[in-house]
Formats: structure tokens, C-alpha cells, sequence
């Protein structure tokens, strides 16, 4: 069962039962879900969790769906991993990569969706939908053919091949909009007033949220049920950041840690960063742009939650940071070099913003830092596939590899040894 | 000829219903205006109390949004569309 109370409009308060819908009647504020927090303290301890499945539905009882009838891809319980080789050369002591990438369809947003699509079919709703920037359309295609039902996906012309191939192959209507993101959005906001669709970050927000916090609680329990003391996590709307807030916040609430004082920075491409810029401007008004950045997947010029990841970053004692396609670029490059870990285009985000956080001091050289690697490169390739080493081509002889060798001008590489 | 204006579904309990309704005036402002002339009420759902939008509301002329426009005082002409939608979804 789910101890999920109410939808809750995080401007004026006003209350609202379990419904598929997102904002506030009232002022236009976005509905978030509470919990019966009492209920929930009294039903859930580590081991209850540690006893659950290797999953996001371990914390079953933290989110606001029915896990029984759940639409599972087993999406999330994805690794954490010490990044000791990336933590030298960005010169910090303990570092971690959550690493999303192993997902179902290789993101994050299995965990988001995961919970919307099984909220969609608790409220009767026999085809999903979303606005996408690739990624959740990808998991939304994915989750309603495993449910059985159908999938319309709206995303920018202009994405990434993977990301294309990645919606259409699990038979999904595949609608690729002339215009940014934000065109994408608005249409779809005037659609899902039109069609009785879940629309898995329109009218099934509130719930689709949730999945994110499950980012958290992992953290949390693969560090020995601990916070760490800086997260760092990339921005597009700015909904993610937020609920690993609430995430880590709900842990404290319900006894499962100790104390959490995590700070959390968020990360933007310069192309497309309206968050940082009011964070540096001191101000909570974000001014929208127009995007113009390889990182696709965080291209939203006109960010949902731009205000509330500026309050969870401030009142955290975080910071917001954006790096230009180059360092983007370079920064999936150090990950994928330094750790075998190959990012899309928002984990280079992360790791460059990372990079610079520790240059200008923000994050501290001794702090467990754990650094959010939501997506997998292989759906964004365009992004480096003329910044790489192409292949040696040889004949196949010995004489011709090490001809090639010597003309890249190296010494052929290796050495065993005892260890 | 006028503007077309569409209504988002929390408002249309103010509309009777009505997804899109007709509208006039020089600028944005004055359509909001003239709505709450017409439907009264209207305007104190998407506009604060110093008359400016409300954090949460997004308004688009012929599907562009108005803050990169002139805000409010985006001038409208007739045969223009005025969309109003919640601003809190995607991501």
C-alpha cells in the first residue's frame, strides 16, 4: 500500500485528493504529494528496505503508488561507485558516481516513470504521453509496452539519433515537433487539457516527481546510511535536484539517518542555463532563454522548477555552476578515461561543474562528494565522436599494427608483472 | 476579426466551459483586462495583486512567450492567438 495523503499546492497550501492533475485550481502552483509521515515512521526501517527487492521498489513504501501492481523494468538500484582516479585528478578525497546509466533504458527516468506508469494505470488511464528532451521519452515508450498500453512521445526535431531510435523501436507514437523544448512543452500542456492521456510530467507530475527521490535513499543506504556531505546534480527543470532534497530530508524525518546536512550544487550547460544565472544574479525570478548547447537532454530553456532548485541549493549551502560545451565535452571525456564510465552529454555536465566547483573552492577537498551520472552516452555519440582517437586501421599482420603504433608515436604499452 | 485566447482547464469553470474564447485589446494587458470585464474573477487567478503575472502562469502570442517579448505590454493585433498555461510542467 501506499502512504501517500494528499496533493498539496506548495504556494498557497491548499489541499487536493490523489487525482491526476498538477497545479493548484487556485494559484497555478504546483501540487506536490504528502505522506502520513506517523504511519510511515512506524512501517519502514533499513531492514525492512534492506530486505526488499534490488530496485527503485525497495522503497516501496515511500512512494506514492502501489507497488503490487507495479510496471517494473527494474529500473534504479544502480551502482555507487568510489571514484578514486577521477577523485585525484579533480583533487578530491572521497568521490562517488552514482551511476544512472545502468538503467533499463539507460537513464534516470526509469525511476520517474516507473512510479508514473503505475500511477496511470491505478487511475484508469490505458495510454501514456509525455514532452520530452529524449531521455524520459526513451523510458516512457519503453514502461508502456511492458504495461501494455499505449505511448505518444513529443520531443525536439533536432535530437540525437540514439535518442530517436531509442522512443520509435518500442512501437511508440514518435512526435518529433519543430521547435525547442519549451514549444514542445507548452504544446503538450494544451494537449493534455485536450486528451484523456497520463501525461507523465503534465498531469501525472506530482507523482512522476517522486520517483527521483529514490536517487537519494540509494545514496544514502549504498553509503552505509549516511548523507554525503555534497551532491552534485545536473539541471534541466530543476525537478531532480529538488526531490534529492526531499529525498534525503524525508530520511531524516523518518529516522532512517542520523542527520543530514548535505549541500546541493546544481549543474547547467552555459548554452542553457537560466538557473545559474539567477543563483549568480542573487535573485529567485528566472528569466527564460533560448537553448544552445550540445547537452540536449538539459536543454530547457524555461525550467519548471527553477525556483524551488534555487531554494533547496540556497538554503542547502550549495552552489550553481555552468560549464560550456567544450568543458562538457572534456568532462565526459575525464569520466569516461579516468573511471570507464561513459556519460551522455548531462554527465559531462556534472563533471565539469565539478571540476570548477573544486577550482573556486565551493566543494571542499575532503568532503564525500557524490556526483550525479544520470544518462548514457551511447545515446548522445554526436556529442564526441569528432574529439576522440579514431581507430587504428591495419592489415592483419603484426608488421602493420606495429607500423600504425609507431606512426600515432607511442611505445607499444604493457608489462606483466606479480601482483 | 479578434484575438483568439485559450483558456487552461483550471480556468474554464470561469469561461463556461469554453477551451478558447474571443478577446480585444491593444496589448496583453488589455485582453486580460477586457477578460475580467467579461469573466469575472479571471484575473485574480493569473495575476497577482500589483497586476503582474502570477509566478506560475505562462502567456504566449502566437506560441512565444511573452517575457521575451514586452511582458504584458506585448502588443496583440487582431487575427493574433494568446495562449494562458500553467507553467509548472515538463522536465
Amino acid at each position: 500500500m501506499s502512504y501517500a495523503k494528499a496533493l498539496h499546492c506548495r504556494e498557497c497550501g491548499r489541499e487536493y485528493p490523489l487525482q491526476p492533475s498538477h497545479v493548484c485550481e487556485f494559484c497555478f502552483g504546483p501540487l506536490e504529494v504528502t505522506y502520513d509521515y506517523d504511519a510511515q515512521r512506524k512501517a519502514v526501517s533499513r531492514r525492512s528496505i534492506e530486505s526488499g527487492p534490488l530496485s527503485l521498489w525497495r522503497y516501496r513504501d515511500l512512494l506514492p503508488c502501489d507497488a503490487d501492481r507495479a510496471v517494473d523494468l527494474n529500473a534504479g538500484f544502480t551502482p555507487l561507485l568510489r571514484a578514486r582516479n577521477l577523485g585525484e585528478a579533480l583533487g578530491l578525497s572521497q568521490l562517488y558516481i552514482k551511476n544512472d546509466c545502468t538503467n533499463p533504458t539507460w537513464s534516470f527516468k526509469d525511476r520517474v516513470v516507473a512510479v508514473a506508469s503505475t500511477k496511470a494505470l491505478e487511475f484508469g488511464f490505458d495510454t501514456l504521453a509525455c514532452a520530452s528532451t529524449g531521455n524520459l521519452a526513451n523510458s516512457v515508450a519503453a514502461h508502456a509496452s511492458r504495461a501494455g498500453i499505449k505511448a505518444y512521445v513529443f520531443v525536439p526535431s533536432n535530437l540525437e539519433s540514439g535518442k530517436l531510435v531509442g522512443s520509435a523501436v518500442y512501437g511508440a507514437t514518435l512526435v518529433a515537433v519543430d521547435g525547442a523544448y519549451d514549444d514542445v512543452n507548452r504544446l503538450c500542456s494544451e494537449l493534455a487539457d485536450k486528451y484523456p492521456w497520463a501525461f507523465v510530467n503534465i498531469n501525472v507530475r506530482p507523482y512522476y516527481a517522486e520517483g527521483s527521490k529514490t536517487l537519494a535513499y540509494e545514496v544514502a543506504e549504498q553509503l552505509g546510511w549516511r548523507a554525503p556531505d555534497h551532491c552534485i546534480v545536473p539541471m534541466a527543470s530543476g525537478s531532480l535536484l529538488t526531490k534529492i532534497g526531499k529525498g534525503l530530508d524525508e530520511m531524516a524525518k523518518l529516522w532512517l539517518l542520523d542527520s543530514v546536512q548535505t549541500k546541493i550544487s546544481g549543474a547547467q550547460a552555459l548554452g542553457c542555463s537560466p538557473i545559474v544565472t539567477a543563483w549568480q544574479a542573487g535573485t529567485l525570478n528566472i528569466r527564460p532563454v533560448k537553448p544552445n548547447t550540445i547537452a540536449k537532454s538539459l536543454a530547457i530553456g524555461n525550467p519548471a522548477d527553477g525556483y524551488y532548485a534555487l531554494k533547496v541549493i540556497g538554503d542547502s549551502g550549495g552552489s550553481a555552476v555552468a560549464s560550456d560545451d567544450d568543458e562538457i565535452v572534456d568532462g565526459i571525456k575525464l569520466l569516461a578515461e579516468s573511471e570507464g564510465i561513459f556519460a551522455e552529454t548531462a554527465g559531462g555536465v556534472v563533471i565539469a561543474g565539478l571540476k570548477r566547483l573544486v577550482e573556486s573552492g565551493r566543494v571542499d577537498r575532503d568532503e564525500l562528494v557524490v556526483a550525479f551520472i544520470t544518462g548514457a552516452g551511447l545515446k548522445t555519440q554526436e556529442a564526441v565522436v569528432d574529439k576522440i582517437n579514431k581507430a587504428l586501421h591495419i592489415a592483419p599482420t603484426v608488421a602493420s599494427f606495429e607500423e600504425a603504433i609507431a606512426q600515432r608515436g607511442g611505445a607499444i604499452a604493457g608489462n606483466q608483472g606479480t601482483r | 476579426m479578434s484575438i483568439t485566447i485559450r483558456i487552461p482547464a483550471p480556468l474554464r469553470s470561469l469561461t463556461g466551459n469554453s477551451q478558447t474564447v474571443e478577446g480585444s485589446g491593444a496589448s496583453v494587458r488589455d485582453c486580460i483586462d477586457d477578460l475580467e470585464g467579461r469573466f469575472a474573477g479571471l484575473k485574480a487567478r493569473i495575476c497577482d495583486d500589483s497586476s503582474e503575472l502570477r509566478r506560475f502562469i505562462n502567456i504566449y502570442v502566437n506560441g512565444e512567450d511573452i517575457r521575451f517579448l514586452s511582458g504584458l505590454q506585448t502588443p496583440v493585433k487582431d487575427g493574433d492567438e494568446l495562449s494562458i498555461v500553467p507553467a509548472v510542467a515538463g522536465g
